[in-house]
């Protein structure tokens, strides 16, 4: 277990989401263990670690898509910090799709993929109350631009997207509400290198711009050198190492740790 | 044999208490869809088995009942539900929409207003308005239970965005009572206003899907909307071709295969009164003369 909250210091505000010692075991196996951390306004977190080492059970039990066995996760709602694992359903699910988003390894996952692309931008929109169609069409053809897609394509399906443009329309699909946490699940697996670059630029200049705190969670460490503040290394369900990016990735102090840096493929 | 072959109304009673449980319900929450245990009956699904099952647990002896499809009294489907319950309860049956105490319908609301004492019962295919966007039933009930309705909306919005306008022009989705969603059957959105404030009960059952729902007499129905496109009803801007009247929905009936058409009353009942009481359309002849040539 290791305490992240004394290595940001800089940040004076109140954290936006605190875990507390958060545990999710599958019967005798252990999902991810006694994990704590703080994430501060404006802050992106990557947490790093190989398959199986309980990244995306981590992620599900923040985002609530999953019940954790033990811990809690307490967000800084509009009325005050609240425990997201003991809300009722409906405002957990209403944190969903305002405060929260997320975003899926695979695209398919996140879209309707029988939907236009506006509507796929506008859902959100319309599921907090929007009810005016030209109101929601001129905002998702202002994202569709945001993300580099072509005005054009508003009507058409994703089924017609590449895939980096399907992983673009879901990103603008998820902050078009403007939410203030983002968690990403391995937001750009599966998609070739130069596309890679271009989908990485994208959401660090939108984090930056809209000031979103995210985590991100990834095995590539060349994103969270781009992108996280901080970092956590898991492995085994457990957190192994954590601190400034720079540092961990630099200064690797666990032995896993320096064995994840050392096998980056140099070009 | 009749009295000897069938219970009154084709069902056993205990399987009418059932079905009654479950009217109550809808009743009591109006465009919840109750789960109820829907029995095979002698006609395939699709034919309104699950309207039919209503009807009989509503039938009483004295009722007198009329059941149409697609506004006509004289169709397939109608005659052979009408003929299904003279044959199992022998009750009255009658082709005008005043004196009916029960109406099974496919598709169609009466023109005539209906009026406080009658039930309309409808025959519905599929009774979850969400389906068509969520395949899965777990995630549509959790949206009905939280008003997740926005969703809904995606459908609208993406008929604007095909077409320019809210193509959906039947099993249009409406809002009971300020929460739920209802799919009111496939009937044309030119109905979806006679649902509101009705002083006729309600009643809709689904056979294959298993569920019943219900709106109240004098409830509040409304036709989902954008602020920028409001629900519009709609028909064929035209007058009915054999009784004159513009205000009725129209069916458009094809006469030959060099362009003839002609659009008349799909209500059949409203059609034949207004006829009977003089109304000569563009290409009908005076009742009396139609009469005096059989």
């Amino acid at each position: 277990m290791t305490d992240l909250s004394h290595t940001f210091s800089a940040a004076a505000d109140k954290p936006l989401l605190q875990v507390k010692n958060l545990t999710k075991s599958y019967g005798a196996r252990i999902g991810c263990a006694d994990i704590s951390f703080d994430v501060y306004p404006g802050e992106v977190l990557g947490i790093v670690g190989e398959s199986g080492s309980g990244k995306s059970t981590l992620l599900s039990c923040l985002a609530g898509h999953m019940r954790p066995d033990q811990g809690e996760v307490i967000f800084e709602t509009a009325n005050g910090a609240r425990d997201t694992v003991q809300m009722g359903e409906a405002e957990r699910r209403r944190l969903a799709r305002t405060d929260w988003a997320y975003v899926h390894q695979n695209p398919r996952d996140g879209l309707r993929m029988g939907v236009s692309a506006g509507g796929n931008v506008g859902e959100r929109l319309m599921a907090i109350g929007a009810r005016h169609y030209g109101g929601i069409r001129d905002k998702a053809i202002d994202w569709l631009g945001r993300v580099e897609i072509d005005a054009g394509r508003v009507d058409d399906r994703p089924s017609a997207f590449s895939g980096g443009m399907q992983q673009r329309l879901q990103i603008a699909r998820n902050l078009v509400t403007a939410p203030r946490l983002v968690f990403m699940d391995e937001p750009t697996g599966g998609l070739d290198v130069s596309v890679q670059a271009r989908l990485l630029d994208l959401l660090r200049g939108l984090v930056r711009e809209m000031g979103l705190s995210a985590i991100i969670v990834t095995h590539d460490l060349a994103v969270v050198r781009l992108l996280a503040d901080r970092l956590m290394v898991m492995k085994g369900g457990h957190v192994v190492e954590a601190g400034l990016t720079d540092q961990v990735l630099d200064d690797p102090q666990h032995e896993y740790t320096q064995l994840l840096v050392s096998s980056v493929l140099q070009v | 044999m009749t009295d000897q072959a069938y219970n009154f109304a084709y069902l056993d009673e205990d399987t009418k208490r059932m079905i009654r449980r479950a009217i109550l319900k809808g009743v009591a929450v109006p465009g919840y869809q109750v789960p109820f245990a829907s029995r095979e009956m002698p006609m395939p699904y699709g034919w309104g088995t699950g309207g039919v099952q209503v009807t009989a647990a509503c039938l009483a002896p004295d009722d007198v009942l009329k059941v149409i499809d697609q506004g006509a009294d004289d169709t397939t489907n109608a005659v052979s539900i009408r003929k299904f319950f003279v044959a199992t309860a022998g009750v009255a049956v009658t082709e005008a929409t005043a004196d009916a105490t029960i109406i099974q319908t496919r598709h169609r609301i009466p023109e005539a207003v209906l009026t406080a004492g009658q039930i309309l019962v409808y025959q519905v295919p599929i009774p979850e308005p969400l389906r068509f966007l969520e395949p899965r039933e777990t995630e549509t009930r959790k949206m009905h239970e939280l008003e997740e309705y926005g969703l809904m909306h995606v459908k609208l919005y993406e008929d604007i965005a095909k077409h320019g306008q809210i193509a959906t022009s039947y099993a249009y989705p409406v809002r009971v009572e300020g929460r739920y969603v209802m799919d009111p059957s496939p009937i044309p959105k030119f109905d979806n206003p006679k649902l509101s404030g009705s002083a006729a009960l309600q009643l809709f059952g689904a056979g294959r899907e298993q569920r019943i729902y219900a709106v109240p007499p004098f409830t509040h129905v409304v036709s989902l909307d954008f602020d920028d496109h409001p629900f519009s009803p709609s028909k064929a801007n035209h007058a009915c071709d054999l009784c004159a009247s513009n205000i009725s929905y129209l069916d458009e009936v094809i006469t030959d295969d060099q362009g003839g058409r002609m659009f008349v009353c799909s209500d059949t009942d409203y059609c034949a009164s207004r006829r009977a009481a003089g109304h000569v359309g563009a290409l009908g002849a005076p009742m009396a003369t139609e009469k005096a040539a059989e």
